[in-house]
């Protein structure tokens, strides 16, 4: 398969902008040029949306549960280390 | 009158202000507030729940032994990830068997980077997944499944919010590497999860563009 007319970008760009891009740094020459392809490119818009969308996922989860033996186990540790990194301070 | 701040004040620090002063209880009051993400990030980069209560528990009490050397550039939640982050690094080191301080690693280049493959929209919000029991399965396994070295710059960078300065730091990384390790994860979980999110019926073929042409479809 050939293609008449070589990419404006390559491939290789197009994968390293995507990434500036969906972190948003300031526009360079290539962003602003991946900027304007992606306005006239579905795939690659829909891969950005993809990325971001996946990103979010991570972090607009919930919080893992904390098991509850940590807690107590934190409480005891913490008030040792307290005690001897502090000894004249009350708790 | 007191000047108008550039940043919201950070909600910990009247907390930390007053264990500074010797005051147990509110140390335990920060405690609590931190341990979710400082336990969630040490699950995250290990995988494992025993080591990510030690790795909590180390947290703390590092934190009890520095407090006197907050200078207050960051949050005090941004401390407690840092020093969070750097527990366990250590620890997964010593599990590999290396050093556990990082050595400089060779950068990886964007050469043979895996091209999208399956492009469709989501069929909902991530907003909305993002509550839901069966999709925090989901991530959780594309996570645990990505190499390490990508997971633990995914971790970093997107889920917990490090610069890639910072990120590059803790890694031992520089910031080229963890940019071009950044998009391998990224990539490799878009991909994943738009297999089981993705619109079947609004899929778009990798081929409708020459840009996005996979390497075996340009011979």
């Amino acid at each position: 398969m050939t293609e008449s007319q070589p990419p404006a970008l390559s491939c290789e760009e197009i994968l390293r902008a995507l990434n500036d891009y969906v972190d948003g740094e300031t526009l360079s020459a290539i962003c602003r040029e991946f900027a304007t392809h992606l306005a006239g490119c579905n795939p690659c818009q829909i891969v950005v949306d993809n990325i971001r969308n996946t990103i979010r996922l991570y972090k607009d989860g919930e919080p893992y549960p904390v098991p509850s033996e940590l807690s107590a186990r934190l409480r005891d540790a913490l008030r040792r280390k307290w005690a001897e990194r502090f000894p004249t301070a009350g708790t | 009158m007191t000047p108008p701040t550039l940043t919201p004040a950070d909600p910990d620090r009247p907390l930390l202000d007053r264990a500074l002063s010797g005051e147990f209880t509110a140390f335990e009051e920060l405690v609590s507030r931190l341990q979710p993400r400082v336990y969630g990030l040490a699950l995250r980069i290990l995988g494992e729940t025993h080591d990510a209560e030690d790795v909590t528990q180390q947290t703390f009490l590092s934190m009890i032994e520095h407090l006197g050397e907050f200078r207050g550039e960051t949050a005090v939640a941004g401390w407690a990830l840092r020093i969070a982050a750097n527990h366990a690094l250590k620890l997964l080191r010593k599990r590999r068997g290396l050093p556990t301080v990082p050595l400089l690693e060779v950068d990886e280049g964007y050469a043979d980077l895996p091209h999208p493959q399956y492009i469709a929209p989501w069929r909902n919000d991530a907003g909305e997944l993002a509550s839901r029991r069966e999709i925090r399965e989901l991530i959780d396994q594309a996570l645990a499944g990505l190499d390490e070295k990508y997971r633990t710059v995914f971790v970093l960078r997107d889920v917990e919010g490090f610069s890639v300065k910072e990120t590059a730091d803790l890694l031992g990384l520089s910031e080229a590497n963890v940019k071009v390790r950044l998009l391998r994860a990224r990539l490799a979980l878009r991909e994943l999860l738009t297999q089981t999110l993705g619109d079947d019926s609004a899929r778009v073929r990798p081929h409708a563009h020459q840009h996005l042409l996979a390497p075996e479809d340009l011979s």
